[in-house]
């Protein structure tokens, strides 16, 4: 016990790896949010009109729009007045080499690990930086290219295919979706675009690393990816913020569209800045995602890893529609301090012979408070519809919480669903049954919470399974040395 | 925005029936009692009428139901003579139990004058116990069902006049079920308050049935609350059956308290109703206590049936275990939310729930929504929560062994139900609500307005 109590303790203490501010000179607009402030973003994106138009219905939505109540997070009341909503590196449109990229922000990548040069080309993942809601380098570009894919900033989409855009653009997230989705929707800055056309199996993972640098700004970006028909991609999404005592806002929407037996998945690491060992500072991270399984026997897969954060709060959703249509969604949420996470998904089953499957695992230890909330509805015509839920939640320390809430709406006779939930701690007998055998109380909790989290992290692609590994490592196992 | 509009029909209509009534409401009623009533009004003022956008009645809209109905109230009893007869009659043979009646919400003094109870059991009118009881009453009246918790609550509250108090004493082990029939009969359509208290001592044991029954094809609206406080070591069985005609929306709250090494035994049978809404609270406030909740309700037509379990562990060492099912044919909805909050200093929780629901047509429609609270990582919490149609594989089973469909249907079905019923630990009564359900499930009850129980005659 006394072993748990270092552990759990060593746990609550460990620092932030990605804590630095790049010394990168930005060029920001004035703090707080008007019609002004949306048509300045507008116009220093060199957005055509129906954009602006979007972004002001969005504004005005918004104004109407009251802040949601109902989750299971405490929070302090955000002025949207204070966040700076435009933060972009200077010179950004420039790069035609990595040699010319401002070396500070090379560096950055460095430490974050991305594979952005040219020598980690080996890895095969083409990768869309994103720094302060601004795209700075998108790699492989021309090898995408040459198969037809699009791959690159959603400001160029915007320059470059504004047919896509127009079309495309809130068909899985309305502007009127929610309070964060208007908000985004208005001040969205950037973010990255993705169309595979039909019959291309994309050959490489795509990859975005998102990173708040700024001070006082918030990140809003948006990802649109498009899989045409029997197309195949699977997509990445990576991020980091330094550490500051302030709570910063990370409002994004990703909208997923598969068409015709397409196939798209999306798999998260997110470790943004968690705040201190006394809840102070650390992202909100309000994120609105949404596949629309559009096509017949069309497949989304979310997959995601949620480390960071002081609130995370954000539910991968997946619409149906399509007849034979799969969904997919595996989390590991882990909490610690006083991270609070509200966290789960919605599968709405519009389409008949509609399968989803959801597997989310909780973890909370500290302060921390940890929640799955998650809808499973089965429309009336969805026919043979079947879903299966399995949330777990494993409690390390005794002043955590975990807390399960499903709505499971079922409106056929044909269709079945089943939900489980569990929620334990770490057994006495397990870690008695691996010290008997030698192993340490630290690497005995290491081994199950790893185990634990296996069944979601082996779905991950291999680069990201690795560092999520790794950042389970760093929360639980990592600490104990 | 018209269901704005509409809660401000509602809202004020019923605080202006409370305004004008005060008088005959309050009045016989001592002041500590009547003064629950005003911040009542200011609970459901504030709350309004439940409906889908209140968390806890999502699936069960009553705005359009308190909208339209313009029921009369009875403030004072109605002056039925009720046909005893006709109730003891549907009494199960061979089935003995002290009967307890109310008509209207009202403790029927006529009819209960002559029945015998154990030696030290107080049952009577809540009037009655306020006079002669009422250190006890006062102690615990309010304390469980709390106004500002459910909009219900606080109408029954406002409205609250009568009711059955029932009080057993320490040690007393009482073999004989209490049954309590709440008869509903009106010549128009009518509006009804129950308040109920039961208090056990330690050590004591006993058996509640809890039936309702409509003798008349009015439309009623029941809004039935029991606070009940078990004491320590004490066991309970409270069993409800639910059979009124397709017009009644039945609303029965029940609030339990329950202390060290006491257990509870709760089961609500539910065969026919318009709109159900069953409301249980459990706080296990006392180490080693532990409380089995069971619930099997069975919907066709345009019925509504949603339970509502809260389980708070408050003490370390109690165990809770939930088991409901539900079986829905025709246009019926149903509804599940269980809730098990573990709070933080409830170490060693034994916590499960389970709701699993059958659909024969497609025009059913089930949500469910079980939930887990723990703020404690020493638990062992678990729910599970399913929907889904009769396994195709058993009834290719039963058929290939020369059984006709509909007849393996109905025996699944029956088996889907019997596990609910399994639980109920009087034997006799298991039997008849075995075939009450088997006789439901081939749809031979709902022909006939009257209760359940007037058919096994």
């Amino acid at each position: 016990m006394e072993d748990q109590n270092k552990l759990i303790k060593e746990v609550t203490q460990r620092d932030y790896r990605f804590g630095f501010v790049s010394d990168i000179e930005t060029d920001t607009i004035v703090k707080g949010l008007n019609e002004e402030v949306i048509r300045i973003i507008s116009a220093k994106k060199d957005e055509p009109e129906f954009m602006l138009e979007f972004r002001l219905k969005a504004y005005r939505r918004w104004l109407t729009m009251k802040m949601p109540e109902w989750a299971q997070i405490k929070m302090p009341v955000i002025d949207y007045q204070e966040i700076i909503y435009y933060a972009a590196p200077t010179q950004q449109a420039k790069y035609e080499s990595l040699n010319e990229v401002d070396p500070e922000l090379l560096r950055t990548f460095e430490k974050l690990g991305i594979p952005l040069e040219e020598q980690k080309m080996l890895s095969g993942v083409a990768v869309d930086a994103v720094i302060d809601s601004v795209s700075v380098k998108t790699t492989f570009k021309e090898t995408l290219a040459e198969r037809g894919i699009i791959f690159c900033s959603f400001s160029d989409a915007v320059k470059h295919h504004p047919d896509l855009i127009q079309k495309y653009l809130g068909m899985a997230v309305p502007y009127n979706d929610n309070y964060f989705a208007a908000l985004n929707s208005a001040v969205f800055s950037d973010g990255s675009f993705v169309y595979i056309p039909k019959g291309t199996r994309c050959p490489m993972e795509l990859s975005t690393y998102f990173r708040i640098n700024a001070k006082n700004t918030g990140q809003f970006e948006r990802t649109l990816i498009i899989a045409d028909d029997d197309s195949y991609v699977s997509y990445l999404e990576g991020c980091t913020a330094p550490m500051r005592d302030e709570n910063q806002l990370h409002a994004a929407i990703v909208e997923i569209i598969a068409m015709d037996r397409a196939e798209v998945k999306y798999s998260t690491v997110q470790n943004w800045y968690p705040g201190d060992k006394n809840g102070k500072g650390g992202i909100f991270n309000f994120v609105t995602k949404r596949g629309i399984c559009k096509g017949v026997s069309s497949k989304i897969c979310w997959n995601q890893v949620e480390t960071g954060s002081a609130i995370t709060w954000k539910y991968p959703s997946c619409v149906l529609m399509g007849d034979n249509s799969i969904a997919e969604f595996n989390s590991v949420a882990l909490t610690n301090n006083y991270q609070q996470a509200d966290t789960g998904t919605k599968m709405i089953h519009i389409g008949k012979n509609t399968k989803s499957t959801i597997v989310s695992k909780g973890i909370s230890a500290g302060h921390s408070s940890n929640s799955y909330r998650g809808l499973v509805r089965v429309a009336p015509k969805a026919e043979n519809a079947r879903n299966y839920s399995q949330c777990d939640s494993l409690l390390l320390g005794d002043t955590c919480g975990a807390h399960t809430f499903p709505y499971i709406e079922v409106g056929n006779s044909s269709s079945i669903i089943e939900h489980e939930a569990t929620t334990s701690k770490i057994g006495e007998d397990q870690i008695f049954y691996c010290n008997q055998r030698g192993i340490s109380t630290e690497d005995a909790i290491g081994m199950i919470v790893n185990g634990y989290a296996r069944e979601v992290i082996n779905k991950l692609p291999m680069e990201f399974a690795v560092e999520a590994q790794k950042l389970l490592q760093i929360s639980l196992e990592g600490s104990v040395g | 925005m018209t269901e704005v509009l509409e809660k401000i029909g509602a809202v004020p209509r019923i605080s202006e029936i409370y305004g004008t009534n005060l008088t005959t409401i309050a009045d016989g009623l001592p002041g500590w009692m009547n003064h629950t009533r005003y911040p009542a009004l200011k609970a459901f003022q504030r709350m309004g009428i439940p409906g889908f956008r209140t968390e806890n009645y999502k699936y069960t809209d009553l705005t359009r139901l308190f909208e339209n109905e313009n029921f009369r109230r009875s403030f004072t009893p109605d002056n039925f003579e009720v046909n005893l007869s006709e109730v003891f009659s549907c009494d199960v043979p061979e089935f003995d139990t002290h009967l307890i009646l109310t008509v209207n919400g009202w403790y029927d003094e006529i009819s209960n004058k002559d029945t015998q109870y154990p030696e030290g059991v107080i049952v009577k009118s809540l009037r009655n116990a306020i006079k002669e009881n009422t250190e006890l009453v006062e102690k615990y009246y309010g304390k469980l069902a709390l106004s500002d918790e459910d909009p219900l609550i606080a109408l029954n509250t406002l409205f609250a006049q009568d009711g059955i108090f029932i009080y057993i004493p320490d040690n007393l082990h009482i073999s004989k079920p209490l049954q309590i029939i709440n008869v509903l009969r009106s010549d128009d359509d009518l509006y009804v308050t129950q308040r109920n208290m039961l208090i056990a001592g330690k050590n004591s044991q006993a058996k509640i049935m809890l039936c309702d029954h409509t003798l008349v094809p009015q439309q009623f609206i029941n809004n039935n609350i029991t606070e009940v406080q078990i004491g320590e070591e004490a066991v309970i069985d409270i069993y409800s059956i639910q059979n009124q005609h397709n017009k009644t929306a039945s609303f029965s709250g029940i609030y339990v308290h329950q202390e060290r090494s006491s257990e509870l035994v709760t089961n609500a049978i539910t065969l026919h109703g318009g709109i159900i809404r069953n409301n249980l609270k459990v706080l296990l406030d006392g180490e080693q206590a532990s409380a089995k909740i069971c619930g099997l309700a069975l919907s066709d037509k345009n019925q509504h049936v949603d339970n509502y379990t809260n389980i708070e562990h408050i003490k370390p060492n109690c165990q809770s275990n939930q088991l409901y099912k539900n079986i829905l044919d025709d246009n019926s909805t149903g509804g599940f939310t269980g809730r098990i909050h573990v709070l933080p200093y409830a170490a060693k929780t034994a916590a499960f729930q389970r709701n699993n629901n059958v659909l024969l047509t497609n025009a059913a429609k089930m949500n469910t929504k079980p939930q887990l609270v723990i703020d404690n990582d020493d638990v062992k919490c678990s729910h599970g929560a399913t929907v889904g149609r009769i396994n195709d594989e058993a009834l290719f089973y039963l058929q290939a062994r020369g059984i006709n469909e509909k007849e393996a249907r109905l025996m699944l079905m029956f088996a889907f139900a019997h596990e609910v019923l399994a639980e109920i630990k009087i034997e006799k009564l298991r039997d008849v609500i075995d075939q009450l359900v088997n006789k439901r499930l081939r749809g031979e009850v709902s022909k006939c307005h009257s209760c359940a129980l007037d058919c096994i005659r």
